[in-house]
């Protein structure tokens, strides 16, 4: 028989290992989902995994693994400082789609003003008040009316989504557009583009601000009093009430950053690798960001590499979408099954497993 | 806008109608939650019972076939959030997300082949007369048996939760699991078992989704009905008949909104879309912010992991 | 040591238990535990906390499985697989946490303990019979979360009695009650006896097994080092037997009280649990270098009263006021920098979390007072620093300040968490339950430590439901009931019966009716 046993403390040497090994189990089991619709695992595998890295096309592939990864590592840290402190915002989608419609609202205001240095700025103030906006409705229902906030964020997608269709078929479309549904592009714009900072490299804005956002994460959860609080507070609320922390500020806090960043991601999509507001801007990175989130587990480094392998799987099911025909939902499902594995072998961070006699629960 | 059009009789019957799949879905997590557990995975199951269901009836040409796979197919996948929760005692809330993200992949995956056919149709129960009573007949009377089945399943779920045994026990084990566990009932079991009533009826509630209301298989067709029903379950307070008031409610806005399109009101359709989101939300605020005895009706090991360490 | 002579008997054991071992993960929790039950006996199970008592019962109420060993019931093999087992074959236990069901009525909780329950209707009007027959008045239809700890065990006993037990085994029944209350319960449990039923009862009071007990097993270290008759032995004797070394007293010098350091004048408050007490005028004042204990049954606002205190429940800003100082409005921070502190009852996720290392666990409280923070930035050298000093002075043994809380025995755990605030040099501390479920020595450390930092001028309040600890080191006695707290009184001299009253006396409890 086959029983748990709860460790004394958590275990170091398991945390770092699980996130490897449950996309190692992934694979196998996505494998197996590839053989079921008909595919060659071995070769869809490394179809996703290796040829975007190292195969012949990979020159074009490297760069726009920084493109995916900037968003869902900036969305991620946000998250994962309200998913430390039991703060579930698993609205970001919705506080993605706002942001980019401020930024993208102030840019196409302004248009064609060519001062750079005001639009550009302006812009990314826009997303990030966008995001953190957006965020704050679950945030002030929470500590003004005791709200859930996970669904309150996440009803608000939803609303978010309309807003966007609105936009882009009313407010924000582009007067030269011969009708079609769609905003002015804004990469076209040189004041509000958000470009390649590196030619060849994807890098851009967006991924500096993720970059500065893992060091800022790092810095706060580490060697900050209010990081101390946050982690408190997730493993023990009372004992944090106690430790003199106030569970609604921590509230607006966790939320508001998280809405910011996503709010900052959606501003710099819709400049540069997006370049406008179309009915279907958004893609799936608020929710993405989730996976990222965990699969990190909940630290500013292994988001970082998280949403590398995301973007990854992104980069690889497009390639393999194109090349072997697998469907686009495959890469969907193979991102859900990631989150199931990693949260079944955390388990080992915990527990030891023991064989043996078993107990009568 | 010209709102002679709405008739009320067909208004109320047509709400019935869109109410049902969160009806059904909201019932289940009742369950589900009065037992100690949050499966935030509802929105994954219900579109994986709705393709599920859709799939079996196209193939077999049988909807009430379509609507067993469908529980079965809720049913299935929520064992795998009951496996990780129960067993691996993995975080309830991360582990829904989980349900709900890999549920969405899945159904479209399956769906492939299914877009854009039409689904054998489920004809309306003949109730002989009482179809005929004016007024009446039309609101209550003239109804495919789902909707008959999801009233006698908020039935069913409120007597077992309020007179029998069994619910009695699934009620400690929500309560109290270290209590429940003392007196030596089987949490995990019965959690299990819940989690898989609710996964059959969030399939149920999917299924009646693509082949009755819509009918039709799109990717990602449920658009939040699954989150619309956990909201559901707080402003119900965890009680059965509020789940029906709560899903007719929620139903009313969204066929009011409908019609309003379709009347040509001077509101642009996204606004109107959106409506039935906003309205959960309001709703949310009012139900929680009035504490006391909708606070003390949550059951107390809500989303709390149980662990036998004695 | 006296033994009985069992020949004197004529009937055979209830329940014989041989050799019994169950061993967990690195400790031993039984081994070789035999003893044996006579039909209508008051057998005691007496032991230290961590001796391995309610590990042995539990494996005679069916909720774990022994390693080796066995035991017969009414002479016949007795293996319980589950609880309900053991019901069905005639044991019931009254658990020491209670077993209950806060948000479900009392009918509804008593029907979950039975095997085979009547409809509702005609359960009530038997948990009526039963409670009044006992003296345990209960209205079946009152919600389990409205009760007093007192009524939430007539509400586990009348679920045993309702199913007329052979054996009952009860789990330190009277930390719940007063002494009024625990007078009535004994004789309820002689009534029980007088029929027939046997009794397992575990505990550590000596006084109460002398009063009521007719043999006693001693547990130490998951072994029986004594079996006695305790109307015989003296309580110096068992306690001896029970801890395995002479006990340590605490010492203390009468000190002259000093000025009022803490004001506590008309608080009242709701509390912030939707089951809890809310507190109603309470006003106490607490010297420089006197200790206060505040007894009282659990569940009659001890944890309002800290959270007042502590600063995690405010009320208006006079209620509560230290050195004169209007603090009643201020947060737990505010109130640290000032001097108050405070310890909590529960250890692990409210005075520290359990995940966390001990580094972190002493900056939960001690960032203030002992600067481990510049600017929001934290020293963790200094944290860590401040953390081995607590291991170091207050004796807690772990490997070392990189050890996470919930890895800690209680005892030593307990033994952190007071030493955290002590090492903080208080003004005025206020600790709630500073020894519960912690072992005698580490129980007499902590009580020393509270002594000394009186002697040292703090002012000390201790909220406890050990009366005896409380005896032990309060120079005045106050006691909280239905959230009033009594007037204070010097503690010596000071009888049970006076304590008792302080206490709400008997409640509605009433002695069993003798019938027939």
């Amino acid at each position: 028989m086959i029983r748990l046993e709860k460790r004394p403390q958590p275990s170091r040497g398991w945390s770092y290992v699980t996130p490897v090994l449950a996309v190692l189990v992934t694979m196998v089991a996505g494998g197996a989902l590839f053989a079921v619709l008909g595919k060659d695992p071995v070769l869809a595998i490394r179809t996703i995994f290796y040829d975007p890295l190292f195969g012949e096309f990979a020159w074009y592939f490297r760069g726009q693994l920084l493109v995916k990864a900037g968003p869902l590592i900036l969305i991620a840290i946000g998250l994962s400082l309200g998913f430390r402190a039991g703060i579930w915002n698993i609205g970001a989608e919705g506080q993605y789609i706002i942001g980019a419609i401020c930024g993208a609202a102030v840019g196409l205001a302004l248009y064609p003003m060519e001062a750079r240095w005001l639009v550009f700025p302006l812009m990314i103030l826009a997303g990030v008040l966008g995001g953190l906006g957006w965020a704050m409705i679950p945030a002030i229902l929470k500590t003004r009316f005791n709200t859930n906030e996970i669904l309150v964020s996440l009803l608000l997608v939803y609303v978010a989504e309309q807003i966007l269709a609105s936009m882009a078929l009313g407010l924000l479309r582009n007067p030269e557009g011969s009708g079609f549904p769609g905003s002015r592009n804004l990469s076209q714009y040189e004041a509000a583009a958000n470009h390649e900072l590196i030619a060849g490299t994807g890098m851009h804005w967006g991924v500096v601000a993720a970059f500065i956002a893992v060091i800022f994460a790092y810095v706060l959860l580490n060697r900050h009093m209010l990081g101390f609080q946050i982690r408190l507070t997730g493993q023990s609320p009372r004992a944090a009430r106690f430790a003199g922390v106030r569970p609604n500020r921590l509230v607006l806090f966790c939320l508001g950053t998280a809405g910011a960043l996503a709010g900052l991601a959606g501003m710099f999509e819709v400049s540069g690798p997006s370049g406008q507001i179309t009915i279907d801007f958004n893609s799936g990175y608020g929710f993405t960001a989730i996976i990222v989130a965990f699969l990190g587990r909940l630290h500013p480094v292994g988001i970082l590499l998280a949403g590398l392998l995301l973007a990854l799987t992104y980069i690889g099911g497009e390639a393999a979408q194109s090349n072997l025909g697998l469907p686009a939902a495959a890469i969907q499902a193979f991102q859900g099954m990631l989150l199931f594995f990693l949260l079944a072998v955390d388990m080992l961070t915990n527990y030891r497993i023991r064989i043996g006699k078993s107990e009568v629960a | 806008m010209d709102l002679s059009t709405i008739d009320p009789a067909i208004l109320l019957a047509s709400l019935m109608v869109a109410s049902t799949p969160i009806l059904l879905a909201a019932i289940g997590e009742l369950v589900v939650e009065k037992s100690g557990v949050l499966n935030l995975g509802v929105e994954g199951m219900m579109i994986t019972g709705a393709i599920c269901g859709f799939a079996v009836a196209v193939e077999t040409g049988s909807p009430l076939l379509g609507f067993v796979a469908a529980a079965a197919g809720g049913a299935v996948l929520s064992m795998t959030f009951g496996v990780l929760t129960q067993f691996f005692l993995s975080n309830q809330v991360a582990t829904g997300l989980a349900l709900t993200l890999f549920g969405l992949g899945l159904s479209a995956l399956m769906g492939q082949g299914y877009v854009g056919i039409k689904p054998p149709g489920l004809g309306d129960v003949n109730l002989g007369p009482l179809a005929d009573i004016p007024f009446l007949g039309t609101v209550l009377f003239r109804h495919d048996f789902m909707i008959y089945v999801s009233l006698a399943l908020v039935a069913g779920v409120w007597a077992f939760l309020k007179y029998s045994r069994a619910g009695l026990i699934l009620r400690a084990v929500g309560e109290s699991h270290d209590a429940a566990h003392a007196l030596g009932y089987k949490v995990v079991l019965v959690r299990l078992a819940a989690i898989a009533f609710g996964g059959a009826c969030a399939g149920l509630g999917g299924a009646y989704l693509s082949l009755i209301r819509v009918p039709q298989w799109t990717e990602g067709m449920t658009a939040g009905a699954g989150w619309i029903a956990l909201a559901i379950v707080v402003f119900a307070s965890w009680r059965a008949w509020g789940v029906l008031i709560g899903a007719y409610l929620f139903g009313g806005v969204a066929v009011l909104q409908l019609n309003l399109q379709a009347a040509g009101a001077h509101i642009p359709v996204e606004y109107l879309s959106m409506s039935p989101y906003l309205v959960t939300i309001l709703v949310l605020v009012i139900m929680s912010s009035g504490r006391g005895r909708a606070a003390l009706n949550a059951p107390a090991s809500l989303g709390r992991s149980f662990h036998a360490s004695s | 040591m006296h033994r009985r002579a069992r020949g004197a008997r004529v009937s055979a054991p209830l329940l014989k238990v041989e050799g019994l071992r169950k061993a967990y993960p690195g400790v031993v929790a039984n081994d070789d535990v035999s003893f044996q039950i006579m039909p209508g006996e008051v057998h005691a199970l007496l032991g230290e906390n961590g001796a391995g008592k309610s590990t042995l019962v539990k494996m005679i109420y069916g909720l774990v499985r022994p390693d080796a060993g066995r035991m017969t019931l009414n002479g016949a093999s007795y293996r319980p697989a589950t609880p309900h087992a053991a019901r069905a074959s005639g044991v019931a236990m009254v658990f020491q946490h209670f077993s209950l069901f806060e948000a479900l009525d009392v009918a509804e909780n008593v029907a979950l303990g039975m095997e085979n329950p009547p409809p509702q209707r005609r359960l009530a009007r038997r948990i009526r019979e039963v409670s009044e027959t006992y003296g345990l008045p209960l209205d079946p239809t009152r919600l389990v979360g409205e009760l007093s700890a007192g009524e939430r065990q007539r509400v586990e006993i009348v679920r045993c009695l309702l199913q007329d037990p052979k054996l009952l085994i009860m789990d330190e029944p009277t930390s719940v009650l007063t002494p009024q209350e625990v007078e009535i319960l004994f004789e309820t449990l002689r009534r029980l006896q007088a029929e027939g039923t046997s009794i397992l009862y575990i505990s550590h009071k000596l006084e109460e097994i002398r009063a009521l007990c007719d043999e006693a097993t001693i547990l130490r270290l998951g072994q029986v080092v004594g079996v006695c008759d305790p109307k015989s032995t003296s309580a110096r004797e068992m306690a001896e037997l029970m801890v395995g070394s002479a006990l340590h007293t605490p010492s203390r010098a009468a000190r002259p009280p000093g000025e009022a350091v803490l004001e506590i004048g008309g608080l009242s408050m709701k509390s912030s649990n939707p089951f809890g007490t809310a507190l109603r005028d309470v006003s106490l004042e607490v010297r420089a270098g006197e200790v206060v204990g505040i007894g009282g049954v659990a569940g009659n606002g001890q944890d309002e009263l800290l959270a007042a205190l502590s600063g995690e429940a405010r009320s208006g800003a006079q209620t509560v006021r230290l050195n004169g100082q209007p603090v009643g409005n201020l947060g737990p921070n505010v109130r640290r920098r000032l001097g108050l502190l405070a310890a909590p009852e529960e250890r692990l996720g409210h005075a520290a979390a359990p995940d966390m290392t001990l580094t972190e666990n002493a900056l939960l409280t001690g960032a203030v007072r002992e600067g481990l923070v510049a600017r929001g930035f934290l020293k963790w050298a200094a944290a860590r620093g401040f953390a081995e000093r607590i291991i170091a002075d207050f004796d807690v043994r772990t490997p070392g300040p990189g050890n996470a809380a919930r890895a800690l025995s209680g005892g030593n755990l307990q033994k952190f968490v007071i030493g955290r605030e002590i090492l903080q040099r208080p003004i005025c501390l206020v600790v709630n339950q500073p020894t519960w479920g912690v072992d005698a020595s580490a129980a007499a450390a902590i009580r020393q430590a509270l002594l000394d930092l009186a002697e040292g001028g703090a002012a000390v309040l201790v909220i406890s439901q050990d009366l005896d600890e409380l005896m032990e080191i309060s120079d005045r006695f106050a006691a909280l009931n239905e959230g009033r707290l009594s007037d204070p009184r010097p503690a010596q001299g000071l009888s049970v019966e006076e304590i008792g009253l302080m206490m709400g006396g008997a409640h509605d409890m009433e002695v069993a009716h003798v019938q027939g």
